[in-house]
């Protein structure tokens, strides 16, 4: 038995669709009653199989899925109760609004006026009334969307599972969207498991995020985590911007230890994932913990580094410099009053503190 | 406040929208698309023109001709125009007699094809069978008669001529425009006295099998359905590399010639043939009694079903194609069975290629000629094979236009049916 407060759990789940390639490798992963959790990562690691394994539209190969801690690996899908979002919204063409809402009501017989006054409730919720005679053809891609959430929610579901629902949507309405999903999200309290490949959506949604590569999940933890205190280098790469510097560890002395470039330099970094001394690293460094020519001996870290490119953003500006071995060294130089001034060709001394700069398992290129 | 109003009175908004010229908008338009509608109606040319050509003239002649038909008239111009005053009532005049008598004689020497007395005696006797000798045989002999009175002349080479109902018929048959030959395959006639009714009971066989046409191609599509569905969904969620190896094996009716196919009809089919020895080695039926599964109805309605289920499969795989498996899981994730997600969400989107599918190949059943005439027999024959047998061997064109143009109405008024269930707009042929 699973602690009650857990929702769904997966244990030991593997999937392969030919036998021959794993998609997903070895998953366990909790989700919490009432949590927003976010499955994020490139293309093809296997996060909408995670999700069809969930609804129940593919087998898990290998493993078991809890749903309140009940295995439900021979549960049809019409069976777990589970409210869904699909990317393309998948709302029936040939039905109106009013029907594709009714639709999971009429399935669990409910009376009409219950169907009617349920229908009006959803359609309230994403502030679409009035819109129940379209058919979903006759709506915006955005209304769309809010057809495709509030049908997921018509039947009150503890589990609400989106598979990258805002994909198909500008800038603008995407950030609407996600305003309005997380504020759903809270008044209703029902469970999310939201998969995007858009990291700043999880990143403003999520209570956790779980980052996937590969068929593995590389971290689940808080978004400020996440960003923070990446564990190893593909989420630091792959979460926010990152500078990474490629060394040498040469001691490594309690959570700190220090490295040496292939140029020659000494850096003394956050010991995170390091296998030891003698054994190749990659520093993760973000460019807004980088300090433009600190004051002598204020910052124990200051390598020397020239300016290559300098790109103007409005509220900052970005500075890409030669810096050790890295030609793409960028810092973000805050636009404020009195900031320092840098021109293309000069050279500059930049500084950081330890714990700013990470030292991570080692990765090529 | 009162301003705006004002500005927006003195602009209304149905005002006609000008080009900087002062040219209305929709005649500049008009203008500049001209020249690129022009060319593309010269592409077309040779298609309209071969179109006209090779399809709208013949079945314009052939509606025409259903109706129209002047071989009495050809031969007998002058009688045609006498009798045509008679008012029907016991027999015509003496001198109606008088210009047929001349009239005839004169014809016996003309041997222009089609105009020829022969032709008449042909068109009488389709209304009253057995007067083909009554004609000849008058005609032969009418060159001796010289002096009136012309009417008991003609009395005394044939009794039959103090009938009144033949000079009716003659009266008709000399018309131009008649309506005899949509009587005769509607199964009606004309009496003696020139009512319409219903054809003998013996005579009347163009309405039943009419009737037999339209079951059985219903049946026949309704079968090309039930088989066309499953093979359609299994091939639109097959993988595309297997999906079009099936695809091949669907078209292959459509590549083997007719020759090579019927004989493989008869090799299965026959009393002999491989699926009642099949039967017989199972035990299902005794040696004595197997069943005759062509020259029948029975092998009609298989080597139709055959040859149009590709009919059926192509537009149902492409309407299939294009509805994604999400409709499915999204209904199956909000609670619904198999059964009730197929009913309700799959099954009314592939409507539009059912209907499609379904108007061609009953469309195409009704019509269709050559297979009936290869493995039907006599009881399954349709209707295209009267017709083709009126225009090859009884050589009734006219007749046989008459029940083609009635196919080509049943046909019209289906398409409208259809249009009105499921409007033209929504079916999808591929
Ligand atoms: N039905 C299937 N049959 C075979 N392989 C599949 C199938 N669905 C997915 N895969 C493979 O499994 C891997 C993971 O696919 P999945 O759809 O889970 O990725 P994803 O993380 O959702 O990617 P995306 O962000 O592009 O949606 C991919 O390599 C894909 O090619
Ligand atoms: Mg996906």
């Amino acid at each position: 038995m699973e602690a009650p407060s857990i929702h769904v759990a997966f244990q030991n789940v593997q999937k392969s669709y030919d036998g021959e390639i794993l998609v997903v490798k070895d998953l366990n992963l909790d989700v919490e009653k009432g949590e927003f959790l976010t499955m994020l990562g490139p293309s093809g690691s296997g996060k909408t199989t995670c999700l069809m394994m969930l609804a129940g539209f593919e087998p898990a190969t290998h493993g078991e899925i809890f749903l309140n801690g009940q295995p439900i690996n021979n549960q049809p899908p019409n069976k777990r109760g589970i409210g869904m979002v699909f990317q393309n919204y998948a709302l029936f063409p040939h039905m109106s609004v009013n029907e594709n809402l009714a639709f999971p009501l009429q399935v669990r017989g409910m009376k009409r006026e219950e169907v009617t006054e349920r229908v009006d409730r959803a359609l309230g919720m994403v502030e679409l009334g009035g819109f129940g005679g379209r058919r979903p053809a006759q709506l915006s891609g955005g209304q769309q969307q809010r057809v495709a959430l509030a049908r997921a929610l018509v039947f009150d579901p503890q589990l609400v599972l989106m598979d990258e629902p805002l994909g198909a949507l500008d800038k603008q309405l995407r950030e609407q969207m996600q305003y309005e999903i997380k504020n759903i999200h809270e008044s209703l309290g029902v469970t999310v498991v939201y998969v995007t490949h858009d990291q700043s959506e999880a990143l403003t949604m999520s209570n956790r995020i779980a980052v996937f590569n590969d068929g593995v999940i590389q971290q689940l933890s808080s978004p400020d985590d996440l960003y923070e205190r990446p564990q190893n280098s593909f989420v630091a790469q792959f979460i926010g911007e990152n500078n990474k510097l490629s060394g040498m560890v040469t001691e490594v002395n309690g959570d700190s230890c220090t490295v040496k470039m292939g140029t020659g330099e000494v850096i003394t970094a956050a010991a995170i994932n390091v296998a030891g001394a003698g054994q190749p690293t990659t520093l993760s460094l973000r460019p807004e913990r980088v300090e433009i020519a600190p004051d002598e001996g204020a910052l124990p870290n200051a390598l020397q580094g020239q300016v290559k490119d300098l790109i103007y953003h409005g509220d900052h500006i970005r500075a890409v410099l030669q810096v050790a071995d890295t030609s793409e060294f960028v810092v973000k130089v805050p636009n404020n009053v009195g900031h320092k001034v840098l021109s293309k060709g000069e050279n500059v001394t930049v500084g950081w503190q330890i714990e700013d700069c990470r030292a991570l398992d080692h990765m090529d290129v | 406040m009162s301003d705006a109003a004002a500005t927006s009175q003195s602009t209304p908004r149905d005002a006609l929208l000008v080009a900087s010229d002062g040219v209305p908008l929709k005649v500049k338009l008009a203008k500049t698309t001209a020249a690129a509608r022009r060319r593309a109606f010269l592409l077309t040319l040779p298609l309209v023109l071969f179109v006209l050509i090779s399809f709208v003239f013949p079945i314009g002649e052939m509606l025409v001709r259903s109706f129209h038909n002047p071989v009495g008239g050809n031969v007998v111009p002058a009688f045609a125009e006498s009798i045509a005053k008679w008012d029907g009532k016991g027999l015509p005049s003496e001198e109606v007699f008088e210009v047929f008598v001349k009239d005839l004689a004169r014809a016996r020497k003309v041997r222009d094809v089609g105009k020829t007395v022969g032709n008449l005696a042909t068109r009488v006797n389709y209304e009253i069978p057995g007067s083909r000798s009554l004609i000849t045989k008058s005609a032969r002999k009418v060159g001796k008669i010289k002096n009136p009175p012309y009417k008991d002349a003609l009395l005394a080479i044939d009794k039959r001529w103090s009938n009144p109902h033949v000079w009716l018929v003659l009266q008709r048959a000399t018309t131009d425009y008649t309506l005899s030959f949509y009587l005769a395959a509607l199964d009606r006639r004309y009496d003696k006295t020139n009512n319409i009714v219903q054809a003998d009971e013996l005579y009347r066989i163009y309405i039943p099998i009419l009737l037999k046409t339209l079951w059985l191609s219903a049946l026949i599509t309704f079968l090309c359905f039930m088989l066309a569905y499953p093979v359609a969904y299994l091939l639109s969620t097959l993988p595309l590399r297997t999906s079009n190896l099936l695809m091949i094996l669907v078209l292959l009716p459509f590549w083997t010639s007719l020759l090579v196919r019927t004989t493989a009809w008869i090799a299965m089919l026959q009393t002999q043939g491989v699926l009642n020895d099949v039967f017989v080695s199972l035990r299902l039926i005794g040696n004595e009694d197997r069943i005759q599964l062509i020259y029948n109805q029975t092998g009609t309605i298989i080597a139709m079903v055959h040859i149009l289920l590709p009919f059926m499969i192509l537009p149902l795989y492409s309407v299939m194609k294009t509805i994604p498996p999400s409709y499915m899981r999204a209904a199956r994730s909000m609670g619904a069975s198999q059964t009730y997600a197929f009913i309700r969400i799959y099954f009314p989107q592939t409507l539009p290629g059912i209907a499609a599918g379904t108007l061609l190949v009953f469309i195409l059943a009704i019509g269709y000629y050559i297979t009936p005439a290869l493995v039907g027999g006599n009881d399954g024959l349709l209707i295209s094979n009267l017709i083709a047998d009126h225009i090859k061997s009884t050589l009734n064109w006219s007749l046989g236009a008459a029940l083609g143009s009635i196919l080509l109405v049943i046909v019209l008024m289906l398409y409208w049916l259809y249009n009105r269930l499921v409007g033209i707009d929504n079916l999808k042929f591929g």
